[in-house]
């Protein structure tokens, strides 16, 4: 089985990667572009029958640092 | 004084720290190699290195604070043992959880790689006892990862309990509150950005790093 997992900032931490991008989308013409975001997509590729507990762990132990990100976690 | 630094894979001021450590208390700190489980007996200070561990994967200090070695610091550092981060051994302490925050991107995005101005904002620890409050000195810092974020409620936590110990005298990489350095609510685990190791010695330009590890000399024996 395979899982994703979306890493995000968490609303409210400031994101200079994101706001560099917005800024040089802006400097290529794109006009009304007025934030932007940058994450991670992480694939995982998992034993059959890997626990939706077993990811939420992996998540909060390494994946994703909760104090400045969120993630989500979906299972293909 | 009985000391270890830790080796990560892509540490880089591993050494540097192990000779300001010997030049200023006068014995050797004991290498330690990250997969070790167990740390050697009776260490007073365990230390974690700047550099790039694991090439910054993930995030800065992620994969090393999972590290083998990290449940013995973090046992260490419960029992009361002094844990000093440098640099991307702070990354590593906030991301072992020792210390509270995250270190991410400087807010203008480059790396840098110059000498700061602090403020001592605590001189009553045992790590900058040696300092007097309020002083300003100057210390390297150099990092792409240096931007300290916590939420409100930690940050006014951090100030109201005098756990902030080193500012930024200027904005240097967007850290909330200009914060360079802070400690653990026990007073033993101080994680900074700026390298008090790089300015032991007149040849390096200044020597305003030689008071912490002078003052964890005197307090640690």
């Amino acid at each position: 089985m395979k899982a994703l997992v979306t890493i995000t900032l968490k609303p409210g931490v400031l994101d200079p990667q994101g706001r560099a991008i917005q800024n040089a989308l802006g400097g290529l013409g794109f006009a009304g572009v007025s934030g932007a975001r940058q994450g991670k997509l992480i694939e995982l590729d998992l034993a059959d029958g890997t626990s939706a507990a077993d990811i939420e762990a992996m998540c909060r132990q390494l994946l994703a640092n909760t104090v400045i990100e969120n993630y989500r976690i979906e299972i293909l | 004084m009985k000391s270890a630094v830790i080796v990560f894979p892509g540490s880089n001021c591993d050494r540097d720290l192990a000779v300001a450590i010997e030049a200023i208390t006068g014995t050797a700190p004991v290498m330690v190699w990250h997969r070790d489980t167990v740390l050697p007996d009776g260490l007073d200070l365990i230390a974690l290195p700047g550099g790039f561990s694991y090439g910054d994967y993930l995030r800065s200090g992620a994969m090393s604070a999972r590290s083998p070695v990290m449940a013995a610091v973090t046992a260490a550092a419960g029992e009361g043992r002094a844990v000093l981060g440098v640099c991307n051994g702070f990354q590593v302490l906030t991301e072992a959880g020792l210390l509270p925050g995250a270190l991410m991107r400087n807010a203008g995005l480059d790396f840098i790689c110059r000498d700061v101005s602090l403020t001592v904002e605590n001189a009553a620890t045992m790590f900058s006892a040696h300092y007097a409050a309020g002083s300003t000195i100057r210390i390297p810092v150099a990092h792409h990862d240096g931007n300290y974020v916590a939420d409100t409620e930690t940050l006014d936590r951090l100030e109201g309990d005098g756990r902030i110990v080193f500012r930024y005298a200027e904005n240097v990489n967007g850290s909330a509150r200009n914060i360079a350095g802070i400690i653990n609510d026990a007073g033993n685990v101080l994680g900074l950005m700026p390298h008090p190791e790089r300015l032991i010695e007149a040849e390096q330009g200044g020597t305003d790093g030689r008071a912490m590890f002078e003052a964890l000399h005197a307090a640690l024996g």
